[in-house]
């Protein structure tokens, strides 16, 4: 334990993260907050009002120059060329063969600049990934060590966020972008430089900012102090993990990686097949063919499912979850499973295999939860 | 509430023991529900199904995890706490009271004085506390 310690870093907030009582685990190579008051009140906590979320530990890789726009185009599998300046785009990152090396999102920040958000896990392998076909007329920088990335989720994220921009981001669309100063804290003067967006992984509303390192904890000092009447509680990986699944997002490593493609992982809709990119001949023919399994979303009763438990049909294992947990907002066991496409329809009755025994679980549409207007 | 009330005997796996004439009262510590955080299921044995001492009895499943409940002392299981599988919070909310887990009649009253006194399971925490969960 004590050498990986040694080798773990921590993101710029970590201070604050101890002073705040978190409990601190080893994530992507990162030490992170794994929770502060408990995963169920803070998933709570975003679903009625607001969380800040350290998520430092995310790659940053930034994409310069006049073939800046054709090489992410290429690179990733949504349509990056429809981008206007100031929105952004969820899309995946395929190998030749068709599957997923990672799940990204790619904002257009200027005429000629895209940032694309990758996963910690996957920064040095999407690193090479990336470089393997960069062109001559685009610049690359990995941008991950020097920026930290600071979320704002919840129903009151944006009237928390304009007071601390001067009324400047709820005018934002959902998946816009744009350079926004942050004010410091009240009792220490000055001004960040940051790019705000309107995106997150949570199923609430709410912004990612991203700011230099030395600017973390201005940023979030002042939206902790800013944010507290209007119920704002930092929020750990914990509840962000529960947020995500209810919100039936992906999590990379868990029910995607490169042994998936997108269509038995539920993103097809990532894929402009009509445009060239990695991986676009071996998804057209997955599609075409029709996948074998599917990722169906599961509720399951008498246990919790976990990831790498046995999916049952009739008392034979006929499929995997890869991810399970409890939700807290739609009160009920949930899970993630890849399971042969005829048993994936809504209302199949399976089992998942717990402790031995075959519990109970039912096909239900996904996602598991969404917000009311 | 004391985190570790004087009344009880407990486990080095954090269950706590509450003996009345030869009926048993089982649950998990304070300490134990802190360490599990929100406990969402909880999974016991029947009436009438026989636990033994240092034996799983059964398993508590917080949001993060599943930990196996182990059986402080040995017996016929009475009664299991339907209230507790219902709403699985009271484990963390009143660990001690409505949190209780199983009854059992004992079947031997000196594997009693196997288990630690409050004291005892004070200092054993105290020692673990530092390191973190098992």
């Amino acid at each position: 334990m004590a050498t990986e310690a040694a080798t773990l870093r921590r993101t710029p907030l970590y201070d604050r993260h101890v002073a705040l009582g978190a409990k601190m685990v080893p994530f992507a190579g990162y030490e992170m907050p794994i929770q502060y008051d408990g995963i169920v009140v803070e998933h709570r906590t975003v679903r009625s009002r607001a969380g800040l979320f350290d998520l430092s530990h995310m790659g940053e890789f930034l994409f310069t120059g006049k073939g800046a726009r054709t090489d992410v185009e290429r690179l990733v599998s949504s349509d990056i060329a429809g981008l206007a300046i100031g929105e952004a785009r969820y899309g995946l990152l395929c190998n030749e063969g068709g599957t997923i090396v990672d799940d990204v999102i790619v904002y257009r920040t200027g005429e000629t600049e895209f940032l694309m958000v990758v996963n910690a896990a996957n920064i040095a392998k999407d690193r090479a990934h990336v470089l393997r076909s960069l062109g001559d007329d685009a610049a690359f920088d990995d941008r991950s060590l020097a920026t930290a990335l600071i979320a704002v989720q919840g129903p009151r994220a944006a009237e928390i966020l304009d007071a601390q921009t001067g009324s400047a981001v709820s005018g934002l669309a959902s998946f816009g972008v744009a350079r926004r100063h942050i004010l410091g804290h009240p009792d220490r003067h000055g001004v960040v430089n940051a790019t705000v967006a309107r995106t997150g992984y949570t199923g609430e509303d709410g912004f990612e900012i991203f700011v230099a390192n030395d600017d973390a904890s201005t940023v979030w000092d002042a939206l902790l102090a800013s944010g507290r009447d209007a119920g704002l509680k930092p929020i750990g990986l914990g509840a962000r993990d529960t947020l995500r699944l209810e919100a039936r997002f992906s999590l990379y490593g868990n029910d995607i990686d490169e042994t998936t493609n997108p269509i038995e992982a539920g993103l097809g809709w990532t894929c402009k097949l009509d445009k060239d990119f990695i991986g676009r001949d071996a998804i057209v023919a997955k599609k075409a063919e029709g996948p074998k399994r599917k990722i169906a979303g599961l509720v399951v009763e008498g246990g919790v499912a976990r990831h790498g438990h046995e999916v049952t049909s009739g008392g034979e294992v006929v499929g995997l979850v890869t991810s399970g947990t409890y939700g807290p907002t739609v009160d009920r066991n949930i899970a993630l499973a890849y399971v042969p496409t005829p048993l994936s329809k809504v209302g199949t009755a399976l089992g998942v295999r717990i402790r031995g025994k075959d519990v109970p679980a039912t096909v239900v549409k996904t996602p598991f939860y969404r917000r009311s207007e | 509430m004391s985190t570790v009330p004087d009344d009880l005997r407990y486990s080095k796996e954090h269950e706590w023991v509450r003996a009345d004439g030869d009926v048993a009262t089982i649950g998990i510590t304070h300490f134990a529900q802190e360490q599990l955080g929100d406990v969402v299921f909880v999974e016991l044995p029947e009436k009438g199904a026989t636990v033994r001492q240092y034996s799983s009895l059964g398993v508590v499943e917080s949001v993060k995890a599943a930990s196996d409940i182990y059986a402080p002392i040995s017996g016929e299981v009475l009664e299991r706490n339907v209230k507790v599988i219902e709403s699985p919070e009271l484990v963390n909310t009143d660990p001690y009271r409505d949190g209780w887990m199983v009854k059992v009649r004992l079947a031997d009253k000196g594997e009693l004085a196997k288990l630690l006194s409050p004291a005892d399971y004070r200092s054993h925490i105290g020692e673990t506390a530092g390191a973190g969960a098992d």
